[in-house]
Formats: structure tokens, C-alpha cells, sequence
């Protein structure tokens, strides 16, 4: 493609959805689909032809409108109304009502108050298109924007400026850790080598997380671009998607997504004209938690157990076949365009001193609103739970928000406001992460909910290093013994130092935050660890002493 | 390095085995390509055997124990058949905390199977996600392939009771 061609190709397509009177947007996410949203598609799309509407009205597949507890979701024309809990009988009704701007009053029910803060409070910088355009068609793509800044990038900046371009954004890695963006890039771009990869990580494994899903769904062209932009400011000019088996829907996309751009010629030779060379393949999980850790990841892409080894040497330096290799979080990728696009100096104005930009967080649990947001950083956790997401359900009271899965923390009350960044969530004990928030309510049981994390761990662990096979194993064994009753307050202290020891020795990530979630509740709700000791002795206490009717006891035999 | 010689031949004469071979064809029959062809395998014949492994460990010029340890070690790899219907029972964070321990009990005791286990009939295989990333429906379930949002425990154990009277055959 010639760079005047992108242009032209926006302006045409811009030019048939203007001709288009109404614009139908049925959420073909992985959500909303298991809710039969596909049908709804293919009911619109019927019920226009029989009406005769082919010219006046298109339906298409859009991405993740954010609400995806009330899915499935229905959206016309550029936001507004915006139906939920759509079933196929409500389309002819929706149809009906196209031409009023507030929706058909019949189905007042199910339309979606905009005006709530759930979606007020939202800045949307990388799922800005999601919900708009059809991910599976890289004209309407273009149309809303893409690719504009990869030819910004390859005719107009150097490498180097590009590099400095996202240094002075402030970006940090959204996969949990927060390294700065543009040092990983520059050290990558200094790194010798006749080839270079970049490589993006989709294994989004933790548990309770879902946005990676969501962008690589929604706007899968957004990561390419991303990609490509790495790519020409560090040299590199071959790209590995890896993706996880258990999001098939991803996958396909992406495989569409590709294939499209490259009979467009945005990706492979010679890109709009320039020397720039650039491929993209899709290598595939199977399931393993341990390949969100880069080198474990690339063991994986090479066709090996997905083992982690030491760093140094890091991935910047010797990573896929031993070449250097940049690897990023599919959401880092997805925040590059918007960067190049509005400037750095735009980006690093949203957010706090050291965090800078938004972050997209999978809200879920006992909230009433559960979905995605994308919310400027520093806000605070109160404002995510109580405001966007509505709080927890009437009757129940809030107990604790878990953020970082299985390697981040459970946090409590007291600490609700403090502002959302990096630094302040591993202050009071927990992470990041890659975006998972999970609200808990008075039901749930903390020893329970580290017992979880703690079986996570431990059947995710690789079992290259002792300290992390051995070490979740016995913590893991000690939390059920508490659960079940049968610990002592003397099994608190050897829980915390098992706890230290596996945390200061494993051998990667893994291992190192997996006694997150268990020090974490130890911290703040030491009283639902002491509550079950002490009903277990007292259990066992009544059990000895005598005739008795309950059906609590416990027999010594198993008290080990 | 593309093999010189003939491939091997399949180990048996299965159509199937052919968009396998193909998988590994358009990989040049690079031993990184070693994940990609196992998933190959699965998505045609199901599960993997030890005839299926040892003809890709020919195929790929790998030890046949190297393909042992990449089948066992990822979760997504199985190495039995599986069953004619699968339901899934989702275990990430959100539907935990929602009670899928629950639902997952019911449908055990129902099935008289531990999550990861085939019936004895071959007719429904159990198995337990990590996280489905259907964290906004919690609790999820699978059912052949369809997901069932927010699950109501009776109900799926109702279409699983019709499942395994074999009603719902198809």
C-alpha cells in the first residue's frame, strides 16, 4: 500500500457507513456471545431484509461494549441508545424504534442509562473503538483510525523518536510488573544481533481477568499496529502473537486480522513503500500458567515445556533463539497507536506522577455492575467498587477487592482509598497485575479464598525450582488444615515464614508472588484465620469432653 | 532443515492424520512447531496416543520423550479420549466466588466422576477450567461447547441428566 492510499481507503469507507442511515452494533464478544448475542446478529440481519432496510440500515459484530454482566449488549449508531439483556424477540422491537434518538420507549427496560458512572468515569484511550468498529473488517478499521500511526511512524519519525516518544509518555508494561516501556524498547534497540523479535504476550492466564481477550477480540488491528510500531523502533522485522488455546475467538480473529492487513500491505515487505519489513505469526498456548513469565513464554513459542529460566541474560538480549527480543502485553501494544496519534506529552498527563495513562480493569464479583473499565490512574478503589461498579449487592457488605490474581493481594476496607498505581497497590501488599479485580463480599472466607490461590499456584507451578514446587505444596497443605478446622495458632507463624522463605528464593515471578494472596490475608484479616482455629478447638474440645448431640466433631484420628 | 527423506507414514490410514501432516508441512517440519502439531492432533483425533506422538516425534526428528514431557506438561493437552459430551466447570476467581465449588460438587456427585474423568459409558468427560474469561457471567459453565452464563446448578444438571439418558444424542 502507498501511503496516500490509506487515506483514501478511510475516506471511502468513511463515505459508505455516512450513506448508511443506521448503524446497528451487536457485541460479538466471547461474553456476550455464549449469550446467544450471534443469533441476535443474524435476527437483525434477517429482519432488515424482510423489511427492505438493506440500504438504509447495517448491522455488524462489534467488540466489548463494557457491561458485559448485562450482555448481550446492542448499540446504535455511535453510542446511543444502547440496549441490554437483548434476546432475538426484542430486535424487531429495537428496529422499530431506530429513528428516535432516546430508543423505543416499549423497551425502556432494557436500555442502558449512559449517564451512569459506570460508563461517565471511564476514559477510554485503548478501547476507545470497541463497541464501534467491526473487528473483523480492516476497511471499517481504517476508517476509525488504524494504521494511521504506523505511517505516521515509518514516513515521518526515526527510530530514536519513536523510542523517546514513548519514554516520554511514562508507559509501564501492563502485564503486572510496570517496567518502563520505552527503556525495554531502547535496550532492545541497542541490542546487537542480524535479526530481532517482538513478541506479544496474550497467555492472559490469571484467573478473574479477561481485557487482553477483549482487545485482541475487539480490536485486533490496534495490536498489530501496536506491534509493528515496536518493531520498526527496535529493529526487529518478525512478530510471535502468543495467544492462549482457551480463547479460540481470539485467535480466529487475529489469524483474520493478519491475513487482512497483509493483502492490504501493512504487513509484510517493503511497508507503505519504506524499507521496513514486517511479519506477524500466531503461536499458540496450551494451558499453562507459568508462559505469562517471558522466558517461560519463549521456551513455549521455541516448541519446549514452558520452563522459566534465570535472568540475566534477559529477553532484550537473548530471548527467542537466542536472538534479542522485545516482549509486551498485548494491552501495552494496544496503547502505542493512541500515543504516536495525540503525542506522549497527551498520554502523560492522564494519570498520576509515576503511572501515567489508563488502565482497563475486568471488574467481576459481588458488584452489581461486573465488566470492563478503563479508568484514568490514581483514582481510587473506592470510587471503582462504590461508583462505576455500584457497589456490592443490597443486603451483603463489602469485605475485600483481590487485584493481581494469584500473584496479587486481597485488600481491605481501610485501604480503599488510595489512589490506583503501581506503586501504592505493592505499599499495602498486592499488585497491579495484568487488570483482574475481584470484589468480595461478608460470604466469602479469606483462608478460603488464599486456600484457592494457593491450589492455583501449586498445580500451576512448573516444578524447575524447590522453593516454589515444595513450597506451595506445604503452604497450600497448612491453609487446608486451617480451613478444615484443624489448625493451631503456632501453624500462623510457620505459614508466614514458609511464606517468606518461597517468596525470597523462587525462582521467577511465579513463585515469588504466589504467597501474595495468603500474606496478604494474613495481614488483614488475621481474624478469619484465628475464628477457624479457634472453632476447631473448640469443636474438638466438646467432642472429648463427654456425651454430646452436634454434628461437628471432629475425630483425633485426622488432627495431624 | 526441511527432511530429505519420505515422511513417515501415519500409524494408521485415517484421513485425518493428513491436516495434521499439513500443520506440520506449513511449519517445514521445524521441531518448534512442536506444540502446534500436538494441538493439530488433538483438534483431529481428540487426544493424543502414543502411536499419534511417536509418529510426530518421527516426523519432527524429536525424542519421543521430549514429546512426552511438552504433552504432560501442558494442561490443555490430553492424553485419553475423551468423552462424547463434555461439560466444563469453570474455577477461575469470579466464579469461585460465586459457588462454582458447588456446582462442581453437585455435578460430580450426579456423574459418580472426579473433575478430569471420562463416565464409564464414554459419554460425558468432567473437566475443571482455570478461567474461561467469562468473568462478567460468573458462575460459567460448558456444556459441549456452549456456554452457560450465570449457571443455575438444577438446570444444568437437568441438561446433563438428559445427556447422559442419552435424549439429547446428536
Amino acid at each position: 500500500m502507498k501511503p496516500e492510499d490509506l487515506a483514501s481507503l478511510a475516506d471511502k469507507q468513511r463515505a459508505i457507513n455516512a450513506a448508511c442511515k443506521h448503524r446497528i452494533g451487536v457485541c460479538t464478544e466471547s461474553g456476550c456471545v455464549s449469550s446467544q448475542s450471534d443469533q441476535i446478529a443474524a435476527k437483525f440481519n434477517e429482519l432488515v431484509k424482510s423489511r427492505g432496510l438493506q440500504k438504509d440500515v447495517r448491522v455488524v459484530g462489534v467488540g466489548c461494549m463494557g457491561l458485559c454482566g448485562n450482555g448481550p449488549m446492542v448499540k446504535i449508531d455511535d453510542g446511543a441508545p444502547m440496549y441490554q439483556n437483548v434476546t432475538p424477540e426484542h430486535c424487531a422491537a429495537i428496529l422499530d424504534g431506530l429513528d428516535s434518538p432516546l430508543g423505543n420507549p416499549q423497551l425502556r427496560h432494557l436500555l442502558c442509562d449512559l449517564n451512569q458512572p459506570f460508563f461517565r468515569r471511564q476514559k477510554l484511550v485503548v478501547r476507545s473503538n470497541s463497541g464501534l468498529i467491526d473487528p473483523e473488517d480492516i476497511n471499517d478499521c481504517i476508517a476509525h483510525g488504524a494504521y494511521e500511526s504506523l505511517l505516521k511512524v515509518l514516513t515521518e519519525l526515526s527510530p530514536t523518536d519513536v523510542i523517546n516518544q514513548i519514554t516520554l509518555s511514562g508507559l509501564r508494561g501492563r502485564g503486572g510488573a510496570g517496567f518502563p516501556t520505552g527503556l525495554k524498547w531502547s535496550t532492545v534497540a541497542k541490542a546487537g544481533g542480524p535479526s530481532k523479535f517482538v513478541i506479544c504476550n496474550g497467555d492472559e492466564g490469571d484467573p478473574g481477568a479477561f481485557m487482553d481477550r477483549s482487545v485482541m477480540e475487539g480490536d485486533p488491528h490496534r495490536v498489530i499496529e501496536g506491534m509493528a510500531i515496536a518493531a520498526y523502533a527496535v529493529g526487529a522485522d518478525h512478530g510471535v502473537i502468543y495467544v492462549r488455546a482457551e480463547y479460540p475467538l481470539a485467535v480466529k480473529r487475529l489469524t483474520r486480522a493478519i491475513n487482512q492487513a497483509m493483502r492490504h500491505e501493512l504487513l509484510g515487505n517493503s511497508l507503505f513503500g519504506t524499507r521496513f519489513n514486517f511479519n506477524i505469526e500466531i503461536r499458540l498456548g496450551a494451558g499453562a500458567f507459568v508462559c505469562g513469565e517471558e522466558t517461560a513464554l519463549i521456551a513455549s513459542v521455541e516448541g519446549n515445556r514452558g520452563v522459566p529460566r534465570p535472568r540475566p541474560p534477559y529477553p532484550a538480549n537473548s530471548g527467542l533463539y537466542g536472538c534479542p527480543t522485545l516482549i509486551n502485553n498485548v494491552e501495552t501494544y494496544a496503547t502505542i497507536a493512541p500515543i504516536i496519534r495525540e503525542g506522549a506529552a497527551w498520554f502523560a498527563a492522564i494519570g498520576t506522577a509515576k503511572s501515567k495513562g489508563t488502565k482497563i480493569f475486568a471488574l467481576t464479583g459481588a458488584v452489581q455492575n461486573t465488566g470492563l473499565i478503563e479508568v484514568p490512574m490514581g483514582i481510587s478503589l473506592r470510587d471503582i467498587v462504590f461508583d462505576l461498579g455500584g457497589g456490592v449487592p443490597a443486603g451483603r457488605t463489602f469485605k475485600a477487592i483481590q487485584t493481581g490474581g494469584p500473584s496479587g493481594g486481597c485488600i481491605c476496607g481501610q485501604n480503599l482509598d488510595i489512589p490506583l498505581d503501581y506503586e501504592s497497590l505493592a505499599a499495602i501488599g498486592s499488585i497491579m497485575g495484568s487488570g483482574g479485580m475481584i470484589v468480595m463480599d461478608d460470604t466469602s472466607n479469606m483462608v478460603d479464598v488464599a486456600r484457592f490461590f494457593m491450589e492455583f499456584c501449586m498445580s500451576e507451578s512448573c516444578g524447575k525450582c524447590v522453593p516454589c514446587r515444595v513450597g506451595t505444596w506445604q503452604i497450600h497443605h497448612l491453609l487446608d488444615r486451617i480451613y478444615k478446622g484443624h489448625g493451631a495458632p503456632e501453624d500462623l507463624v510457620l505459614l508466614k515464614e514458609l511464606c517468606e522463605m518461597v517468596k525470597a528464593t523462587s525462582l521467577c515471578g511465579l513463585g515469588q508472588s504466589a504467597p501474595n494472596p495468603v500474606l496478604s490475608t494474613l495481614r488483614n484479616f488475621e481474624s478469619d484465620y484465628l475464628a477457624l482455629i479457634e472453632k476447631g478447638r473448640a469443636d474438638r474440645e466438646a467432642a472429648l469432653s463427654g456425651p454430646h448431640d452436634s454434628g461437628t466433631t471432629v475425630p483425633l484420628e485426622v488432627i495431624s | 532443515m526441511y527432511p530429505t527423506g519420505p515422511i513417515p507414514k501415519p500409524p494408521s490410514d485415517d484421513k485425518r492424520w493428513r491436516i495434521v501432516e499439513a500443520t506440520m508441512r506449513r511449519n517445514g517440519f521445524e521441531p518448534q512447531a512442536l506444540i502446534e502439531s500436538l494441538h493439530s492432533v488433538q483438534q483431529a483425533m481428540g487426544y493424543l496416543d502414543e502411536p499419534a506422538m511417536k509418529w510426530v516425534a518421527a516426523c519432527l526428528r524429536v525424542p519421543l520423550s521430549k514429546i512426552q514431557g511438552v504433552a504432560t506438561f501442558y494442561h490443555h493437552f490430553t492424553l485419553k479420549p475423551q468423552g462424547k459430551h463434555t461439560c466444563v466447570v469453570c474455577l477461575g476467581t469470579a466464579c469461585y466466588i460465586k459457588g462454582s465449588r458447588q456446582i462442581l460438587e453437585s455435578v460430580q456427585s450426579q456423574l459418580g466422576i472426579q473433575g478430569g474423568q471420562t463416565t464409564a459409558d464414554g459419554r460425558v468427560s468432567l473437566l475443571v477450567a482455570r478461567c474461561i474469561g467469562a468473568c462478567g457471567l460468573a458462575p460459567a459453565t460448558v456444556l459441549d461447547g456452549q456456554v452457560l452464563a450465570k449457571t443455575d446448578t438444577d438446570l444444568l444438571l437437568k441438561r446433563l441428566q438428559s445427556v447422559t439418558d442419552g435424549k439429547a444424542e446428536s
